[in-house]
């Protein structure tokens, strides 16, 4: 069932302005809102551990534009990205990071334990492989509830060497579950290659042997990623078969900020090289080429995110610390 | 009133919850055709059919996961260990994902769930298979611990624990499932999570004790009794959230206490107990706490061994005449 890469979308094809707008939009809303929670960490406005996903935003982007409002997502530690395209509003993500009481969990989550119950976004999850299983319990619910929603799954390459990756997978192919999991291999797990970690490099072929559809895909390209990651929805949404897609991409920057040139375990040639496979400058370049977009588009796009992010900033840093009465708080939920 | 027993008590309320909220499933290994690997879901698989009953491959982290997250978008999943001991294996789901979703999300998404299954030593099962592992979960914020000793607290308790929000560790006993008891028939008869009881009334001493222990200690308190020895037994029931009043209100009246506890003692529950009753009650205590727990040892499987690691009814004994320095100088 395993297909060959998927290759580049033809320019234009099937590709209206709005959509194009939309996709655009969602890279560099990633990007900024990321390079500005980098600026903020350095000011110490931001504490702990933050991971950024500068380099792999056309997965998120591409695959939450075929997702319905009312499907869900589900993610690792490096969710800015898939929390903001699923609707999150950017200042609460922000206050988020800033652990304050105006952040999407009222600053006890923080960067890494992103959830918005108003997007269906599911977080933000810290153990490696630990969400996986919850994303097949969210497709048995769908099931068990006669829903037409989807789950999709993000999870790093690092992830695959887990248990609960294969244990995951099993269950969503033995029970026919509506996931569609997507691999981000971005090579690396931490600092350990993919060469050190797996005996099969080919992540996408573990699908084959669970025996559920599966295909690697340009993650660098917007438009594959939403083609291949469409079939998956379709599929799961119209009987339940789940997809293992492994969308190869690259991370710009280190694993989080404490590691920040990310060059003791790959080569700054390696890097450089990747960079000229920007998924946003790629996407941009095709689309004014196609005359989808025009400059004065992607002009305005960069002006109207920058202001957001600006935006966004301003609003965390003006959100109160959480009382300290939140200590005690939501650690049950108790009946109304 | 019917008499049945501690298995039947919990597939009774199993069943009425099933019935009253088709939310409630149960998924775990051999639950359905196998109809449960010690008969807790017998005949459940014929009344609610595959889709609720849910047989999985041996994969307790993914089920449990599976559980978790199907909590998170409302369902309410019961999953079955088989034996407690199999919890280790989905200990990150229970402990990382479970107990901390209601929290991390700022109380976005809390998770119903009940894990539940046998657990503590039984007969000869040896080292992997009989361990109190309830002090791998009272420890972790954000989870409810139940442990039921009675037939009655049995149907009483796990259909509360079906009704609450939040995840609840609910460890039974392979050595009660046949014990018979007195059970309401009521559909909604619950006990509340939090509630200890005073299972036997008396004056010297409290004596703290739960499952197989709590029988153990109610033999002890027969015979001290004939030593004019009046023993006051307080089951916790639930062990988090533990119910302090009732204990502390006991010590307060006897001003003596033991804990006994089938686990090892370091760092147990009698050490937390312990530690509450010299917080709350010091200035009440005519002697100091004692503890009689298991030996800090694996549990062996010789007969004999398997003896000498398990608090026995004479070592209940002989801590009882210790606090009330009646033991004869020992």
């Amino acid at each position: 069932m395993a297909k060959t890469m998927t290759q580049k979308a033809a320019p234009g094809l099937g590709l209206d302005a709005d959509l194009a707008r939309k996709l655009l939009r969602d890279m560099i809303l990633i990007r900024r809102f990321e390079e500005k929670a980098a600026e903020a960490y350095a000011l110490g406005k931001i504490g702990g551990f933050l991971h950024l996903s500068i380099g792999e935003e056309a997965v998120a982007a591409g695959a939450t534009s075929v997702l319905r409002p009312d499907d869900y997502a589900i993610s690792t530690y490096r969710e800015h990205g898939h929390c903001l395209v699923k609707g999150s509003d950017p200042r609460r993500v922000m206050a988020e990071l800033f652990g304050r009481i105006d952040g999407l969990s009222k600053g006890k989550g923080g960067s890494m334990h992103l959830f918005d119950k108003s997007t269906n976004f599911l977080g933000g999850h810290a153990i490696v492989g630990a969400h996986l299983p919850l994303a097949a319990g969210v497709g048995f619910a769908i099931k068990y509830r006669g829903g037409d929603q989807v789950i999709v799954c993000y999870f790093g390459d690092g992830a695959v060497p887990e248990g609960e990756f294969h244990e995951a997978l099993n269950l969503s192919a033995l029970w026919k579950l509506p996931v569609v999991w997507i691999c981000e291999n971005n090579r690396y797990a931490m600092g350990t290659s993919l060469e050190r970690a797996l005996a099969q490099t080919e992540i996408y072929k573990f699908g084959e042997n669970y025996r559920i559809p599966c295909e690697p895909i340009d993650g660098m390209d917007v438009l594959a990623v939403r083609e291949a990651v469409g079939r998956a929805v379709d599929r799961a949404r119209r009987d339940n078969t789940p997809t293992l897609l492994e969308a190869r991409t690259y991370r710009f920057r280190g694993h989080s900020m404490r590691d920040p040139a990310g060059a003791v375990y790959r080569t700054k040639e390696e890097v450089e090289r990747e960079k000229l496979r920007d998924p946003i400058l790629l996407f941009r370049d095709r689309a004014l080429k196609a005359g989808v977009l025009s400059e004065d588009d992607a002009k305005k796009i960069e002006k109207d995110v920058s202001d957001l992010v600006d935006e966004a900033v301003a609003f965390a840093d003006a959100s109160p610390e959480p009382p300290a009465s939140e200590l005690f708080t939501d650690i049950f939920k108790e009946r109304a | 009133m019917a008499v049945m027993t501690y298995r039947e008590a919990l597939n009774l309320a199993l069943r009425e919850e099933m019935r009253r909220d088709p939310d409630v499933f149960v998924i775990g290994e051999e639950v359905g055709l196998y109809e449960g690997a010690y008969k807790v879901t017998q005949g459940l698989l014929k009344e609610f059919g595959p889709k609720r009953i849910v047989d999985t491959p041996i994969a307790e982290s993914g089920f449990t996961g599976v559980g978790i997250g199907a909590a998170m978008v409302g369902l309410r999943p019961v999953v079955e260990m088989m034996t407690f001991n199999f919890a280790l294996l989905a200990l990150d789901q229970i402990v990382n994902s479970a107990a901390k979703l209601n929290y991390m999300s700022g109380g976005q998404f809390n998770v119903p769930i009940v894990i539940r299954g046998p657990g503590g030593p039984a007969h000869q099962l040896a080292a992997q298979h009989s361990q109190s592992m309830e002090v791998y979960f009272y420890h972790v914020p954000g989870l409810k611990v139940v442990r039921p000793s009675t037939p009655m607290d049995a149907k009483g308790l796990l259909k509360s624990a079906i009704r609450d929000d939040n995840p609840v560790i609910f460890i039974e006993s392979e050595t009660l499932y046949n014990i018979k008891g007195e059970v309401p028939e009521d559909p909604e008869f619950l006990v509340p999570l939090g509630e200890a009881i005073v299972r036997r009334e008396g004056t010297d001493v409290t004596v703290i004790a739960y499952m197989g222990m709590m029988y153990r200690a109610m033999e002890a308190a027969e015979e001290l009794a004939k030593d004019g020895i009046s023993v006051e037994i307080v089951d916790p029931r639930t062990l988090q959230p533990m119910d302090k009043d009732t204990i502390i209100g006991s010590v307060r009246k006897t001003h003596r206490a033991v804990v006994v506890e089938a686990g090892a003692g370091f760092a147990g529950m009698g050490s937390e107990i312990a530690a509450e009753i010299t917080e709350d009650a010091f200035d009440d205590l005519d002697a100091p706490v004692e503890r009689v727990t298991g030996a800090s040892a694996p549990m062996p499987y010789a007969r004999n061994l398997e003896r000498l690691k398990t608090p026995t009814k004479e070592k209940i004994m002989d801590a009882v005449r210790k606090v009330c320095y009646a033991n004869g100088g020992r």
